[in-house]
């Protein structure tokens, strides 16, 4: 089982006394444990069952405004010693910042809210196998599919965070996780897709019988694709694809970026930069949300915060090094976003599909192109087309491109946010974009 | 070389002993130890930003029955924790009825030298590197705006512990040195990167300054994309160049020839043995036998020694890269492809270094058969989907061909293809292969592995372009 807070306060507070011994003026410490269990099937069979028991340590010391930090998966004393007298010779040696330092101690979490992550439930690699056969049955049933690959993982965490200035504070967190990848395959074509449900209460977690269903069906329904033209078109983003976005947005927004002057969002807070109806949410206290936390990585506080209002820019995401940089106040965000999500727009997903008489349905990307210095974005996708709100035909062998600066402005957003991952869209509609193709 | 059971109260016999029972009805498995040390010294904006050692240890314990794989990893080298994995393991497998295989080729030859590159060099010497980079490039002009420059260094001694108490060890150097700067003019900002490294000690890159060759390609780059205008979108011929490029092998045909998704019949190669998949003139090779390369190995992490696999002849498939459990399924021998990032791993059938060999035309020739395509020299990361096949990369120094001379920098766009096809579409292979500088890592199912490539100058008849410009 998942090692208990005492053992790992113990773990901590042995490492910062040390520290402070050999000459540490401020340190901070996170000791964790996490214990996986996995079971994974192809073809309605037993393929591989894993086990894993992670321990971990990082420790960060400063002397005055030199840091330098270490970490570890070996927490038995004798190790931590040799590193730790490693680490205060390194900090020694590393030159000053004069931006380093633990956060302030009034931005500091004062009180932990039960968020009810953790859920004590154990299901046994039999249970697992149960679900799985469910799943695979369901996922296997049409004979176009010809490989099936699930998987059914339980996670307990435990962690705690102490630093020097009497911080110390941790919680249990847990996540069931689902997933079904097939493979379909007809006389021209073979495809790939997936399904995936993950909670952090077992009885959350989507049915086995819908989730190969939709595993099966999304494989299926791209065989036998084609290539169209290049062309100018609107682009819908499936959920998926469209909380990817989100996610770039947000690392263009991060202070690390700001301060070093990489990001293409730079001294734009209080400017529109999205559409008038866009606003974005990240809110670390959604009871079981996949993303939430009482206090971010440094131990700071973190309050909601309306990231984006009416298309208005109104915060970056702040941590302690790169506040300071900026003159700003951390606002817990080191470590990044919690739930972060757009807020719904005012359209269903069928007008979506039918407010334009031609655009294509984005169902996966591939490829790296989101470049946050410049804006510009370009990577492979597979989806379909879609005429009058219909899906006519898969597509693949395609790129699209753009600009995030453009992008942003041309945003509209369906009214179908879900809560099915950290960072959640709405299907998004972005027009104007450039399809490369034939 | 690291001895594992130093301070555990687990000695050998007894780790051997509860190998031997819990393997003993399997067709194969083994207790994988590892111990790696690691550092990160970074500068970034004028300043050392971190510097920090990272030290871990573990163990993961494998028992295969037929197609089943049990796993189990822990950090805790102790008689409870081995214990505890052994009973999971027979949990999993109750019904096991195989025979272990205990046959392992063995092999004399090692590729890299048994060194701790993070203790060849002082943190004040390598600070004094990052401080002279930061320097050089900022005396290069005021649109220098940013400089980033970090050194990875890293040790992984690894042991593997068969049934039997068979034993086969490593340890593996591994190095990267980065330099990434970003220019900015009339209010346009770009960025260079450029990096080296390999399985050899810091001062392979860097003696009599020649970190400054590093800085100068990284600073060249950002000032062609300063330059860039968007790019085309469409179909139309490409033109890659040397070395790097290759990234483009590993993404359309190197994953398709991973034993393991031909096993399953996932892969679009999975039914093309013998068969012509390539032009004539093209031969591609994953080899883990070069001396220092960041994807050599001296032994596989089963413990296979490893080969030079010629994957494709002139064209015609000849082998898919195999680790133990799929050559076994398949009927065939491991090529030492089996690979894992770390303990906290199973083995999977990986590339090591895969390069498409020379052929015998120039660059000079592609280019001047070019109307209108694009000549691409550089590249970010790339992608494939092995199932469908299709697969991208990332321009990042590309120009325009026109009328068969280079024409301006073109803005960096992604390249998508189709792997089964692209390379019937080759129709010249340069003479000029060229290994990449030593910076790739592969990621495959979660885990990244250190990975090189290399060819020679090619012409792709046919690729869609994914720019903006129509």
């Amino acid at each position: 089982m998942v090692k208990d807070q005492e053992f790992l306060e113990k773990k901590a507070s042995y490492c910062l006394d040390l520290a402070k011994k050999l000459g540490a003026t401020e340190s901070s410490a996170v000791v964790m444990n996490s214990v996986s269990e996995t079971v994974n099937f192809r073809n309605k069979k037993l393929d591989e069952s894993n086990r894993s028991d992670d321990l971990g340590i990082s420790i960060t010391t400063y002397i005055g405004k030199k840091r330098s930090s270490i970490s570890s998966s070996n927490l038995i004393n004798d190790n931590l010693n040799i590193l730790i007298e490693k680490c205060i010779e390194t900090t020694k040696n590393t030159p000053e910042d004069e931006f380093n330092s633990l956060p302030d101690r009034d931005l500091l979490a004062k009180e932990v809210k039960d968020l009810d992550l953790y859920d004590e439930t154990h299901i046994e690699n039999d249970k697992k196998i149960d679900y799985l056969k469910r799943l695979e049955a369901a996922a296997s049933n049409d004979k176009k599919i010809v490989n099936t690959e699930s998987s059914f993982a339980q996670n307990k965490s435990n962690f705690i965070l102490a630093n020097s200035e009497g911080f110390c504070d941790g919680y249990r967190t847990s996540s069931f996780t689902a997933s079904s990848v097939t493979v379909a395959k007809d006389k021209k074509s073979m495809e790939r897709d997936y399904e995936y449900s993950s909670k952090c209460f077992l009885k959350d977690l989507e049915d086995a019988n819908e989730l190969g269903k939709l595993a099966a069906n999304q494989s299926i329904r791209k065989l036998s694709p084609k290539k169209i033209s290049s062309e100018k078109i609107g682009i819908i983003f499936d959920k998926r694809i469209a909380k990817g976005i989100l996610s770039t947005f947000a690392s263009a927004i991060a202070s690390s970026a700001i301060s070093r002057g990489t990001s293409f969002l730079k001294d734009k807070v209080n400017q529109k930069i999205f559409s008038n109806k866009i606003n974005v949410i990240d809110k670390p206290d959604i009871l079981r949300g996949l993303g939430s936390r009482n206090f971010d990585s440094e131990g700071v506080k973190t309050d909601t915060l309306k990231l984006v209002d009416q298309g208005i820019l109104k915060h970056y995401l702040i941590d302690t090094y790169n506040g300071k940089k900026l003159n700003l106040k951390s606002n817990g965000r080191c470590g990044g976003t919690s739930n972060l999500y757009f807020e719904n727009g005012n359209i269903s997903f069928k007008d979506l599909l039918n407010s334009s008489s031609k655009s294509l349905y984005i169902t996966e990307t591939i490829g790296h192109g989101s470049n946050i210095v410049t804006g510009d974005y370009s990577v492979g996708a597979t989806g379909f087309l879609v005429e009058n709100g219909e899906f006519k035909y898969p597509i693949n062998e395609i790129t699209i491109a753009g600009n995030f600066k453009d992008m942003f402005q041309n945003i509209t957003l369906a009214n179908d946010l879900e809560f099915k991952y950290a960072t959640n869209s709405p299907t998004m509609m972005i027009e104007g974009m450039v399809v490369a193709g034939k | 070389m690291t001895n594992f059971f130093e301070k555990s109260d687990l000695t050998r016999s007894e780790a051997e002993n509860i190998i031997s029972d819990t393997l003993q009805k399997c067709d194969d498995g083994e207790l994988y130890l590892e111990n790696s040390k690691s550092e990160t010294i970074l500068l970034d904006d004028n300043k050392i930003k971190n510097s920090s050692y990272n030290s871990d240890l573990g163990f993961g314990f494998r028992a295969i029955s037929d197609e089943v794989v049990a796993y189990s990893h822990s950090n805790e080298i102790s008689k409870n924790s081995l214990k505890q994995s052994s009973e999971n393991l027979k949990s999993t497998l109750k019904s096991a009825k195989g025979t272990y295989s205990y046959e392992i080729p063995k092999s004399n030859k090692k590729y890299y030298e048994n060194i701790n590159p993070i203790e060849q060099k002082s943190l004040n010497e390598k600070i004094k590197i990052l401080n002279d980079v930061n320097s050089y490039l900022r005396s290069k002009g005021d649109q220098v705006k940013q400089v980033t420059a970090n050194f990875l260094g890293e040790q992984k001694s690894i042991e593997i512990i068969r049934s039997g108490g068979e034993t086969l060890s490593d340890v593996r150097p591994l190095i990267r040195f980065n330099v990434s700067v970003m220019l900015e003019k009339d209010g346009r900002k770009e960025t260079g990167v450029y990096g080296v490294g390999g399985r050899q000690s810091y001062d392979s890159y860097l003696k009599d300054e020649n970190w400054k060759s590093v800085c100068d390609e990284a600073l060249r780059i950002a000032s062609v994309n300063l330059e860039s205008k968007p790019a085309p979108a469409g179909e139309m011929k490409v033109v890659l160049g040397p070395g790097w490029p290759a990234i483009l092998i590993h993404e359309a045909v190197g994953h398709g020839l991973e034993g393991d998704f031909n096993r399953k019949k996932t892969s679009a190669f999975h039914n093309l043995m013998g068969q012509k998949v390539a032009s004539e003139g093209v031969t591609i090779v994953d080899d883990g036998t070069i001396d220092n390369r960041r994807g050599s190995l001296t032994i596989d992490d089963e413990g296979t020694p490893t080969e030079k696999t010629v994957l494709i002849e002139n064209g015609i498939l000849k082998n898919f890269m195999q680790d133990r459990l799929n050559a076994r399924l398949m009927k065939t021998k491991s090529t030492g492809s089996g690979r894992r990032e770390n303990y906290r791993h199973i083995v999977l059938p990986r590339m090591r270094n895969t390069m498409m060999l020379s052929g015998n035309r120039t660059q000079d020739e592609m280019i001047k058969a070019v109307d209108k395509g694009i000549f691409a020299v550089s590249f970010g990361g790339g992608q494939v989907d092995i199932t469908s096949g299709k697969f991208v990369f990332n321009c990042t120094e590309a120009y325009e061909i026109v009328n068969g001379k280079i024409g301006s920098p073109i803005k960096g766009a992604t390249l998508i293809g189709d792997g089964p096809s692209i390379l019937r579409e080759v129709s010249m292979v340069g003479n000029d292969m060229m290994m990449d500088p030593g910076i790739g890592t592969c990621g495959k199912a979660g885990q990244g592995v250190p990975v090189g490539v290399a060819q020679p100058s090619i012409l792709i008849n046919k690729m869609t372009v994914g720019g903006t410009k129509l």
